[in-house]
């Protein structure tokens, strides 16, 4: 049996069969307005047409962290203490993006 | 079928949490969010360990299934409330198993542990303990799971929905974006199938649209043939679960069936047809 299509625990290193060389990865952090950082956190990943792709929660460290493709994409993260949305660019390679969440 | 038959609000959770005869069941991949916090009185079914075969691919029979329902004190006649992670694709997957398996009464929580959990609910780390059950599954049902060979005759002939994202749908990912593209079976989805992502059909806190909404998606958008029967696929089955709860529950269309081998069986076999790209493709 495949593994499910649940994400992964966010806060764990990246595995050492992911080729950083070859994959795109879009990871970072969801803080709330007082700059803590938010454990639990819904993000998702939504494609250059608005339309959804990936959805993960972040861990303790308030990471999330998505495999996709070179091109623009839209975060998206709820949470308890509000929402957030940040635009990305991604290149091949580690894309860091920081999300703050407010009311 | 009516909404409130399948779906129970929050709201109605709450209030019903110490109501005999309901049975709430968190139902996830990661079994340990469950021991994180979990509603008040659920019990836990694990997707992998309690709800597949050990060896074979392929899910626990009826035996295992009564065995499997009795350790968990759940009875026949239960009203079994279904939620989880993932905006309920595994809570979904487990209501299919419910309902293959013949059971009365079972609903799903609108919009799982995350509608929960962003209301700020309470949740508890109490351990549960319910009195053991001798519960009898029914026969499997057919009718609401498809085969292989039945997909691929369903070709140009049913509807079949790919509710998988758009990319993996045309070929370009192989899997979620949020797992390593590490597979290696081929790409693509099955000739004629309609993209409808999963998540079209759910609200961004996991609830799910209207019936009016829902409608509108698969059938005025999509272009489902209301006079057809429907087979739903992903990659695995959980995510179709949600889509074929959609369909068959909520818009009450009678012929609905889930594939549970999905694109995992259907884009390793040898010799059947795949389309690449954005556009259903031809018989």
């Amino acid at each position: 049996m495949s593994d499910g299509c649940a994400a992964p625990d966010q806060d764990a290193a990246l595995p050492a069969s992911v080729d950083i060389e070859r994959e795109t990865v879009l990871t970072g952090t969801v803080a709330n307005d007082e700059g803590e950082l938010v454990q639990g956190a819904y993000v998702r990943l939504l494609d250059s047409s608005g339309e959804f792709t990936a959805e993960v929660v972040t861990g303790e460290g308030g990471q999330f962290r998505f495999f996709a493709a070179p091109g623009k994409w839209t975060l998206r993260a709820l949470s308890r203490f509000g929402d957030a949305t940040g635009e990305v660019d991604a290149v091949q390679g580690l894309n860091e993006a920081k999300l703050s969440v407010s009311r | 079928m009516a909404r409130e038959d399948v779906l129970v609000t929050a709201d109605w959770a709450e209030e019903n949490l110490d109501t005999p005869g309901v049975v709430f069941v968190e139902v996830d991949e990661d079994a340990s969010a469950y021991d994180y916090g979990h509603i008040k009185g659920a019990v836990k079914i694990d997707w992998k360990d309690d709800l597949q075969d050990p060896v074979r691919r392929d899910f626990v029979n009826q035996e295992q299934f009564s065995q499997l329902l009795s350790e968990r004190g759940i009875a026949n006649d239960d009203t079994v409330v279904l939620y989880g992670g993932n905006n309920n694709w595994f809570a979904a997957y487990a209501y299919w198993y419910f309902k293959l398996y013949g059971h009365q009464d079972v609903k799903l929580l609108d919009g799982g542990r995350k509608k929960w959990e962003l209301d700020a609910r309470d949740v508890t780390t109490d351990v549960v303990k319910r009195e053991a059950t001798a519960y009898e599954a029914k026969p499997l049902d057919w009718d609401l799971r498809a085969k292989r060979d039945e997909v691929e005759a369903a070709i140009g002939a049913k509807n079949l929905i790919d509710v998988r994202s758009p990319d993996e749908y045309a070929g370009r990912l192989l899997a979620p974006a949020h797992l390593p593209q590490e597979q290696s079976q081929r790409a693509g989805h099955i000739p004629t199938a309609l993209s409808v992502p999963w998540s079209k059909s759910a609200n961004e806190d996991g609830t799910f649209k209207s019936e009016a909404e829902l409608r509108e998606i698969y059938v005025d958008e999509a272009g489902l043939d209301e006079g057809k029967a429907t087979i739903a696929y992903c990659r695995i089955g959980e995510r179709s679960s949600h889509t074929w709860f959609a369909l068959r529950e909520l818009l009450g269309y009678e012929d609905v069936k889930n594939y549970d081998g999905s694109w995992t069986e259907y884009g390793s076999l040898v010799g059947v047809p795949i389309a690449l790209g954005d556009e259903p493709g031809e018989k």
